[in-house]
């Protein structure tokens, strides 16, 4: 780990992927993650590898799935309408079993929206968003250092189950400035060509080919079970959560990225008060928490999900709880960021009488 | 100690510099800090503003709601913040721009014609400087000093030059900011 630097959210999370060893950036701009193409533009490069401003969002995205059919280390940064246009992509990119990663600043919706913070590409993120049955790895960091430690881990997920892994941030992280501190950078000279990559024949006795396409149904069902079992892998190892002050907690909060980091801040409200509130907080959005959300639903008397969209996560949670206990929700939409006042004005109508 | 600041004024009166600096000088005394500008589309005019907020421990929400000080440089900003303010709150008011008294009674009210004071230090721009040195003299989020050596980050190449001037302006405002407290 190195000095810590003062730097804008948008600006740290082309710097983490550069340091992870990122070869190649496509993209198109677009507010408020503009600063990330752009710190990208100067940075790439200077070090020798690509960076290429597409002529659109969708031509962006195949340029990403066909450096990610070299076994190349590749991202492409957008915000909501950006990442609609790349839903066609995405979905040829799971089915061709080739890694990416992919960051989303979300901002207001749906279309053009406004540029303030939201969090309502969660569905589009973590069902799907393209057509067929898959899913990508999505991560939901709630601090600029977070997000930073996290590219590392979202190129070595992509690499080890050649995967799409979305950083699902938004606006807010984007925009706002935090000291963080590096890790490391990865040497990319010990990278090699994985022996699937669609690089030339070369001294091989076969060639590579890699396609999302097989017209036989029967074929086809083969496919969708291998990426089935894939993600079923992902689900058993790879799930992450963070659970804050949860230890004697009577009530749960659940929230993810900037309003949990808010949720943090309403757990101290409530503890200064003396009520017991905690917060789980999934960092894996997908795979979702699950049997760490149920396991807390014999613990708590409720929980109450909090969320800027209007109630996406609550979905999952509410699987999760399957239930057991209630489970509540607050949030704002349309880009309006709530106060932890707010939510902790929500939060102790529900708890009542105390 | 948690120190949380509103800084807010138009576009181009150096609103987020002032909290960028603040930030970093934070960050070089190894405090915890986050910066959060509002940020609209327009590049310059329309309002500007930004949350700093300066801590020893880990910051969870960056987002101020009702602030503890704020340093406001125009109207507008005036009126939007003036009800938000926590009881006791420090507003530090650039009346150069700002023909008004603040109605509430409950809050302390440093007014400084900043502009002209600036002007009369050599340049207007520093009016941001001059606010943000009395905020840190009354408030003390970190040292005058750590401002003043924070400066070098912001102001490099062709703009160098500008750094005894904004020392100046910083050292100006924590003067007016001394006797503010002395007066009481």
């Amino acid at each position: 780990m190195g000095e810590k630097v003062l730097m804008k959210g948008a600006e740290a999370i082309a710097e983490a992927a550069i340091r992870a060893g990122c070869m190649a950036f496509f993209g198109y701009p677009i507010t408020p993650q503009n600063e990330t193409p752009e710190y990208f533009s100067r940075r790439m490069p200077e070090l020798g590898r690509v960076f290429l401003q597409a002529e659109s969002e969708v031509a962006a995205i195949n340029m990403v799935y066909g450096a990610a059919c070299t076994g190349t280390r590749v991202i492409t940064t957008s915000s909501s309408p950006g990442i609609s246009l790349m839903q066609e992509g995405f979905s040829y990119i799971a089915n061709s079993n080739v890694g990416c990663v992919v960051v989303n600043a979300m901002r207001g919706g749906p279309g053009l929206g406004d540029i303030a913070p939201a969090q309502a590409d969660y569905f589009q993120a973590t069902k799907g968003g393209g057509h067929g049955d898959y899913h990508s790895i999505v991560l939901a960091p709630h601090t600029i250092q977070e997000t930073v430690d996290l590219m590392y881990d979202a190129f070595d997920l992509a690499d080890k189950y050649r995967i799409m892994v979305v950083m699902l941030v938004d606006g807010l992280m984007g925009q706002m400035m935090e000291p963080v501190e590096f890790k490391e950078w990865v040497d990319v000279k010990k990278f090699k060509t994985p022996e699937w990559a669609t690089v030339g024949q070369g001294d091989r006795d076969h060639r590579n080919i890699i396609t999302s396409l097989e017209i036989l149904p029967e074929g086809l069902e083969k496919m969708n079970l291998a990426l089935q079992a894939k993600y079923k892998k992902i689900k058993e190892n790879e799930v992450r959560l963070e659970e804050y002050e949860m230890d004697d907690a009577e009530y749960a909060l659940t929230a993810f990225g900037t309003v949990a980091r808010i949720a943090k801040t309403v757990v101290e409200m409530a503890r200064k008060d003396g009520i017991k509130l905690g917060l789980i907080r999934p960092i894996t959005v997908w795979p979702f928490p699950e049997k760490e959300v149920a396991k807390r639903a014999d613990q708590v008397k409720f929980f109450f999900d909090v969320e800027m969209n209007e109630g996406q996560m609550l979905e999952d949670v509410k699987l999760a709880v399957n239930g057991k206990k209630p489970v509540h929700y607050y949030g704002r939409l349309g880009g309006v960021v709530p106060t932890a006042e707010e939510i902790y004005g929500e939060f102790k109508k529900l708890v009542g009488g105390k | 100690m948690e120190k949380k600041l509103v800084i807010a004024g138009f576009g181009g009166q150096g609103v987020m510099l002032a909290g960028e600096l603040l930030a970093e000088a934070a960050k070089d005394e190894g405090k915890f800090v986050t910066f959060l500008p509002s940020y609209g589309p327009e590049m310059r005019g329309g309002t500007a503003n930004c949350d700093v907020i300066v801590s020893d421990k880990p910051i969870a929400s960056p987002v101020i709601a009702h602030p503890q000080a704020a340093i406001i440089m125009n109207l507008p900003s005036l009126d939007k913040f003036e009800p938000l303010m926590e009881k006791d709150g420090l507003l530090i008011l650039n009346k150069t721009l700002i023909p008004r008294e603040v109605k509430r009674t409950d809050l302390r009210v440093l007014q400084i014609d900043a502009q002209t004071v600036a002007r009369e230090l050599g340049n207007e721009k520093a009016t941001n400087m001059i606010l943000l040195g009395a905020y840190a003299e009354i408030e003390k989020p970190v040292k005058l000093e750590s401002l003043k050596n924070a400066l070098k980050h912001f102001l490099t190449g062709k703009k160098e030059v500008l750094i005894p001037l904004n020392e100046k302006a910083l050292e100006k405002g924590a003067e007016i900011a001394r006797e503010f407290l002395g007066g009481k």
